[in-house]
């Protein structure tokens, strides 16, 4: 297995093991390993139904995989994802968007973003009971969620639609809105699943800096699943491609572009005949 | 503002019309076109074939209004901006209402038109607004559909019957621990079952709410079974009853404290206050964690469970939180119920009580706090003054239900406002606070 692309001997931030997931007769991931480095973007790519979803769901705890180990290497120790209960993974430190946006529909856009910081509020609220009393031990939290989530909602461009309900935002802010929500969760790898579907070009390129900052300025690592190959090649470190629940390919954007098995895996086994332009384009090479 | 004017056809309209006057025909045909009288020790039929016409020819008109008004509804994009400033202008109007309501309900026993029969009625429309609100917790805001919330109400109820009745503790004792009683059943019922979503909790609470009851009908020992609990202490005003004593020396009643002539009148007004002040914690206690991390978590589990539980909310935990507290309250306001009524029995307590309770939350509009008051004014006075309607009450009361499904199918004040606010409410968007 090569790890050539993490630097330095510091174990990698995730490291999937083995990973293997059936679906009754379906092998959705097949004996899936990989790992994603701290600070860096890594992206999962590969056709529809390759089963990218569900290797995040394993990772999130949506689904328990049924072989292989999902670790999260943190500063107080390794963390066995597979193991833990759905909302203890968020606690670790790994948060997720999703495929269909799942907003707080009937929530103010400000609401969604302190949602997210639940357990901290929790905690400084003693569960209820400072807050019911309205310690100022509360109330200073509740300040620095509100300037956190404000923080967010200034850079996604939101700011002004603060108190709509979430469910009236146009497509494009909503997918924003849902990486600020979870990057309220304040997250060490962030899981992205396919961010810019359904956005304009425009809005794929304002997305791709976004991720670029989260990386730079943040200082999270992302796991990407995407089909955009303009953002993919563009941001990523490092590709995984699956194909049937397998790896079939990994390494540096400039390596997967001229990947025999990639493109066959995009094209079907006739992947000796030349390409079509626009799929040329779709795969990354141009 | 033009309203836009979907045409319909008015062959469509008529069929349809007429396709509900066959409906409202057969229905009345049986049920109002025959009725048996008695004459002379003999029941005999007569019909009423006029009173059906008339029936039918109602469906009929009404049906083509309906459609007919339907056609302008509901409004294009264009009149979106009329349906906001409707929203901000009844946000303002309801806190004016909620005001008047609140000082209503404060002066109550002494306004003039005032009797024992109004704070009577009073009295148990305030419990009904109580379980109201604490059914709210559960339902308008975690979103659990519970339809066995009766049997935390049997729960207090009960509770503080047998701690009075057994252990002779008084009143301002056995109150919290009928709450805390209800609010431990409601975890342990809750444990099970808040795996469970949707429709499928809905029955099991249901089954749930069912079983106390016939616990209650079969444990002849502990809750004397279908003759109920008798003989419930009444509560007393901090230690002074309520009784028509006339002792000279010492002070031993509450009348005889405040220097009054003994009536029985104040013990309702005393009890008016006391379901007020419950109710009013319900409410204040309910408005406040709807602000705090915690209410905030059970509305976005609500909303996606999915999503809540990928941003670190133990959802098991906080659904549990909101059935216990929704309980409680439900506790609460059982062991009210008990000491007021003086006894008990597993009658009151059955499904049509859950049911009406639902009823109160929904029609009320979802997690609405001042939509509970008015559907439990709504619910509980309507059949109170539709007596002099006799036989056609419930009829009345029912169409009634209908009509305002129809007219607002989201309940009578669904608006949601945010928990906290960036902007101050403006149509500009404002400055930040
Ligand atoms: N919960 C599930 N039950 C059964 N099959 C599933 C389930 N989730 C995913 N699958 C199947 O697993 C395969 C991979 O799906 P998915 O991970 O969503 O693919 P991708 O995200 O790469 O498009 C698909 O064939 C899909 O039908
Ligand atoms: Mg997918």
């Amino acid at each position: 297995m090569s790890a050539a692309h993490l630097s330095g001997g510091a174990p990698p931030l995730l490291n999937v093991e083995h990973l293997s997931m059936r679906f009754g007769g379906l092998l959705a991931v097949d004996d899936l390993s990989f790992q994603a480095g701290a600070r860096e973007i890594t992206a999962i790519i590969g056709p529809n139904g390759a089963g990218k979803t569900t290797v995040f769901n394993c990772i999130t705890g949506f689904y328990r995989p049924d072989v292989g180990r999902v670790t999260l290497n943190t500063d107080r120790g390794p963390r066995y994802l597979e193991r833990l209960e759905g909302f203890r993974i968020a606690r670790a430190g790994v948060v997720r968007t999703f495929q269909n946006i799942r907003l707080f529909a009937n929530m103010s856009v400000l609401e969604n973003l302190l949602v997210a910081q639940h357990n901290h509020l929790m905690r400084a609220s003693l569960f209820s009971i400072a807050g019911l009393l309205g310690w100022c031990r509360y109330r200073r939290a509740e300040k620095a969620a509100v300037a956190l989530a404000c923080r967010w909602l200034e850079r996604i461009g939101l700011m002004d639609k603060a108190d709509w309900d979430a469910g009236r935002l146009a497509y494009g802010d909503q997918r924003r809105l849902e990486i600020a929500r979870a990057m309220c969760a304040q997250p060490k790898l962030l899981c992205l699943d396919e961010p810019a579907a359904g956005l304009n070009p425009r809005e794929s390129m304002a997305l791709s800096e976004l991720l670029q900052s989260l990386r730079d300025e943040e200082g999270i690592a992302l796991l990407l699943i995407e089909h955009d190959m303009g953002v993919v090649m563009q941001i990523s470190q490092h590709i995984i491609v699956l194909d049937y629940g397998r790896k079939i390919a990994e390494g540096s954007p400039r390596a997967i572009r001229s990947d025999a098995a990639v493109i066959r895996a995009y094209l079907g086994e006739n992947g000796t005949q030349p390409l079509p332009p626009e799929v040329m384009e779709d795969v990354g090479q141009s | 503002m033009s309203f836009s004017h979907r045409p319909i056809n008015p062959a469509d309209l008529f069929k349809d019309a007429a396709l509900a006057a066959l409906m409202a025909l057969i229905l009345a045909l049986p049920l109002i076109g025959f009725r048996s009288v008695a004459e002379g020790g003999q029941l005999a039929l007569t019909t009423r074939f006029d009173w059906v016409g008339i029936g039918v020819a109602g469906v009929f008109l009404g049906r083509l209004v309906l459609v007919y008004a339907s056609s302008f509804w509901p409004p294009s994009g264009a009149n979106f901006a009329l349906a906001e400033a409707v929203r901000e202008g009844m946000s303002r109007y309801v806190m004016a209402l909620a005001g008047m309501g609140l000082l209503l309900a404060l002066l109550l026993p002494f306004l003039p038109f005032s009797s024992r029969y109004v704070i009577d009625v009073a009295t148990g429309l305030l419990i009904y607004i109580m379980l109201g609100w604490g059914l709210n917790i559960v339902v308008g805001l975690a979103g659990l559909l519970d339809l066995g919330y009766v049997a935390f109400y049997a729960m207090g109820a009960y509770s503080y019957a047998l701690l009075a009745l057994q252990f002779d503790l008084s009143f301002w004792i056995c109150l919290p621990l009928a709450g805390l009683f209800a609010g431990l059943l409601g975890i342990v019922l809750g444990f099970p079952v808040l795996r469970l979503r949707g429709d499928y909790l809905a029955i099991v609470t249901l089954g749930f709410g069912e079983i106390i009851r016939i616990i209650l009908l079969n444990w002849y020992e502990i809750t004397g079974g279908p003759d109920g609990l008798s003989g419930i202490p009444r509560p007393s005003f901090f230690g002074l009853p309520f009784k028509p004593t006339t002792g000279e020396h010492e002070i031993s009643a509450f009348h005889q404290a405040f220097g009054l002539e003994f009536s029985g009148l104040h013990r309702v007004i005393f009890l008016y206050y006391l379901i007020l002040c419950l109710a009013l914690i319900t409410n204040f206690f309910t408005l406040r964690l709807r602000k705090l991390p915690l209410g905030r978590a059970w509305e976005a589990l609500r909303e996606d469970e999915i999503a809540s539980r990928s941003l670190g909310i133990n959802p098991r935990n906080t659904k549990l939180t909101a059935f216990g507290i929704g309980a409680t309250f439900g506790g609460l306001a059982g062991a009210f119920f008990a000491t007021r009524q003086g006894f008990i029995s597993p009658e009151s307590f059955t499904f049509v009580e859950s049911a009406t309770i639902l009823a109160i939350v929904v029609l009320g509009g979802m997690g609405s706090q001042i939509g509970v008051v008015v559907a439990a004014a709504l619910l509980i006075l309507l059949p109170e003054f539709g007596r002099e309607l006799e036989e056609f009450r419930m009829l009345v009361f029912g169409a009634a239900m209908v009509l305002i499904m129809a007219w607002r199918p989201r309940g009578l004040l669904a608006n949601r406002e945010p928990t906290l606010r960036l902007h101050r409410r403006d149509r500009r968007g404002g400055e930040p606070r």
